[in-house]
């Protein structure tokens, strides 16, 4: 047991310098999203179309179940009206609840169910459980920029189908250029037109991938805008009071140096 | 506190009297933000402030935490999705406690290559440097541990690879492994006492670190020329020391107020730059991740633990004339565990009677050797357990201990030092020449 954790742990990898596992060369594509960077920020508009692309096309098998539904209307996530949000969740999910022994209608209270399959993850995380970027030279650093690559692999994913099949112990597999190993048990979900937008926005393939992973990104960080705007804060602040800090010591330190201060 | 003469602290009004001759506490906290300070202090001394700083503030945001986390393995998890989505402010209590560690790590490490350069861990400073290496240990338990308690795949796999380290203890070994772990395996008793422990050692951290503030309150600080300040007077001690407070508060601060700055600038915008993505993944003892990673802060040891395999001849001789006790996993525990060891003997190992490295011509070339040697065994801890990684690991963990073991006691011997400035003064106004002295341009502080 040890010994093979032990490999297991040896051939591990810095998240910074993680590799797809196998000989098949993978590719996420850098994706310019609306939130990437320190000031980048979510579209709202994309956020309801990737939520309806959730509804629509992954409910069906995975599960959100760490988001509450009442979040759908943050301001800095989808932002929905609140007697839309009840609407949503009554006519789109049944919770099971323990008192009646029975499913009922979900009201705003309750979480999106889990998933329906059970090979089928939860989606709430996924964004920031998949790692997409690792440059330059394996320090990661160009997250700061680029985002952390979660988002991007996810729309990849929805993108990187190549058409190929092929059936393993009675599993049908998809080659897929975003999905480690190069080979992924999930049918292509998303095909041109399948979601159609009630504002007429674009619904080809890469459209829906780029808004439902957008969508996958808020479900996994949905104070993401509160934290950039405290960051931000946090750092001005502190600059003011580094500068200021600067001076009183530079004035401080002048007679035990011997240096005049104009100040 | 004893050491160098300075001026202590007088009751004047009758309040203050009345309370000094029941408990002299004001008399203590302005001894101890008076200490005399020698005035040639560099940039590398400020970081004991942001230590001191970190510690408060894992602890602070972590007492917080735990007031919303759940210690279960069913709920572990989505506990800590609760904090980072309901708790007012709970995202960034967890982000600055998770990125805390970090900080935390950073300090650590330049506060402790810094006590290797200057040699502030010889005469009389052994004890300071010591409790010094206890805080590290601690704060490397507390670390791991906490990792755990988010019970992601990556802090249950961690915890798997680090309590099997102590399985590799010859007979009694397994035995530990299991009291460690309370069961045969990682599961709910070990995640029960994690979480105990996590939130006890860093307050064993806090009593240490007043214990390591008292010891070298008590020999006095270092400083980057290594001689003691002066102590035949107050007057003489005045020339080489400024008082803590005001001037290297002040200054500490200022330093403390721009690490602060990138600090949070990481945790507003790239907070899981340090994490590994697999930890938001809920722990699943069924499925084990690609890659087991430690965090960065542990990689040169990891390096370390890794390097001695069975193909090592200085394994296969330990394994052959111990009749296979010490196999190669217990080789690489014990070199693990033995680096930290060799660092904390540095006192006794190192036999030159200078003090600072910047005295002394060859052994700043070792010194700046074994700095690249901890960053490139940092990063051979992230390289996958093959050629070349392997080799290089060898070698990496060679010199750290033939840094220690070797050459720190043979440069005492063969090292011909320079010239060392007679007092601090000296030293200070060879930095910021005297008025008289004209105006040549003071060289800046290092």
């Amino acid at each position: 047991m040890f010994k093979k954790l032990v490999l297991g742990a040896a051939l591990a990898l810095a998240p910074a310098a993680g590799f797809a596992a196998g000989a098949y060369e993978t590719h996420v594509e850098n994706i310019p999203f609306s939130f990437d960077g320190p000031f980048g920020a979510f579209d709202q508009n994309q956020l309801q179309r990737g939520l309806q692309v959730y509804t629509e096309v992954c409910a069906a098998c995975h599960g959100l179940q760490y988001v509450p539904f009442r979040t759908l209307s943050s301001e800095s996530g989808p932002g929905l009206p609140e007697d839309q949000v009840r609407a949503y969740a009554a006519d789109n999910f049944e919770v099971f609840d323990v008192v009646l022994d029975d499913f009922r209608p979900a009201v705003e209270t309750d979480h999106f169910p889990g998933s329906n399959l059970e090979t089928a993850p939860d989606l709430s995380l996924m964004a920031k459980a998949r790692a997409g970027f690792h440059g330059p030279y394996g320090t990661g650093i160009n997250q700061l920029l680029k985002g952390i690559g979660g988002p991007d692999y996810i729309a990849s994913l929805l993108m990187g189908y190549t058409g190929k099949e092929k059936e393993e112990a009675g599993v049908v597999l998809y080659e897929n250029t975003a999905f480690q190993g190069g080979w992924i048990s999930m049918a292509p979900p998303l095909s041109d037109e399948l979601v159609e937008f009630a504002d007429g926005h674009a619904n080809d393939l890469h459209h829906m991938a780029v808004d439902v992973a957008s969508f996958l990104m808020w479900t996994a960080e949905p104070k993401m805008m509160a934290r950039k705007q405290a960051g931000f804060v946090g750092v001005l602040m502190l600059t003011i009071l580094s500068v200021l800090l600067y001076l009183v010591n530079k004035k401080l330190w002048a007679p035990i140096k011997r240096k005049e201060v104009d100040l | 506190m004893g050491g160098i003469p300075h001026d202590h602290y007088e009751p004047k009004s009758g309040g203050e009297k009345w309370l000094h001759s029941r408990l002299p506490v004001v008399g203590l906290l302005y001894d101890t933000i008076m200490i005399p300070t020698p005035k040639n202090l560099n940039w590398m001394w400020i970081w004991g402030i942001v230590l001191t700083f970190c510690l408060a503030l894992q602890i602070i945001t972590g007492i917080v935490l735990v007031m919303h986390y759940t210690p279960h393995v069913d709920f572990a998890f989505s506990s800590v999705e609760h904090i980072m989505r309901n708790v007012n402010g709970g995202y960034m209590l967890r982000y600055m406690h998770m990125n805390g560690a970090s900080l935390f790590f950073v300090a650590v490490y330049a506060h402790i290559f810094r006590g290797l350069y200057y040699g502030s861990y010889k005469a009389p400073r052994e004890i300071t440097w010591i409790i010094g290496m206890l805080i590290y240990l601690l704060m490397m338990g507390t670390a791991f541990m906490g990792y755990v308690l988010p019970w992601g795949q990556m802090s249950f796999w961690g915890a798997t690879v680090i309590t099997g380290l102590f399985g590799a203890i010859p007979f009694i070994g397994e035995g530990i492994q299991t009291w460690l772990l309370g069961g045969p395996a990682v599961d709910n008793a070990t995640l029960n006492r994690f979480f105990s422990l996590h939130y006890l050692l860093p307050f064993v951290i806090a009593g240490l670190v007043i214990v390591h503030i008292w010891a070298f309150h008590t020999t006095g600080n270092n400083n980057p020329t290594g001689v003691e300040v002066r102590r035949g007077s107050k007057a003489e001690a005045e020339k080489d020391t400024v008082p803590f407070w005001p001037y290297f508060v002040i200054k500490d601060l200022f330093a403390l107020g721009v690490i602060l700055a990138v600090f949070f600038a990481i945790v507003g915008f790239m907070p899981n730059y340090l994490g590994h993505p697999d930890n938001y993944i809920e722990a699943n003892p069924l499925a084990t991740p690609a890659h087991i990673v430690p965090e960065w802060y542990f990689l040169p040891f990891y390096a370390i633990l890794r390097a001695f395999t069975s193909d090592v001849w200085i394994v296969m001789f330990f394994e052959w004339i111990t009749g296979g006790i010490i196999d190669a996993k217990f080789f690489g525990v014990l070199a693990m565990f033995g680096a930290i060891a060799v660092m904390a003997l540095a006192p006794w190992l190192d036999t030159s009677k200078v003090r600072s490295g910047r005295y002394r011509p060859m052994f700043k070339w070792w010194f700046a050797l074994l700095v690249v040697d901890f960053i490139f065994l940092m990063w051979l801890g992230a390289m996958p357990a093959e050629e070349p990684y392997a080799s290089l690991s060898l070698i990496g963990s060679a010199y750290w201990f033939g840094y220690f073991l070797v050459i720190l006691p043979l440069l005492g011997v063969i090292e011909k030092p320079d010239p060392i400035p007679a007092t601090i003064e000296d030293d200070f106004d060879a930095h910021y020449p005297a008025k008289s002295s004209g105006d040549a341009a003071a060289a800046p502080a290092e």
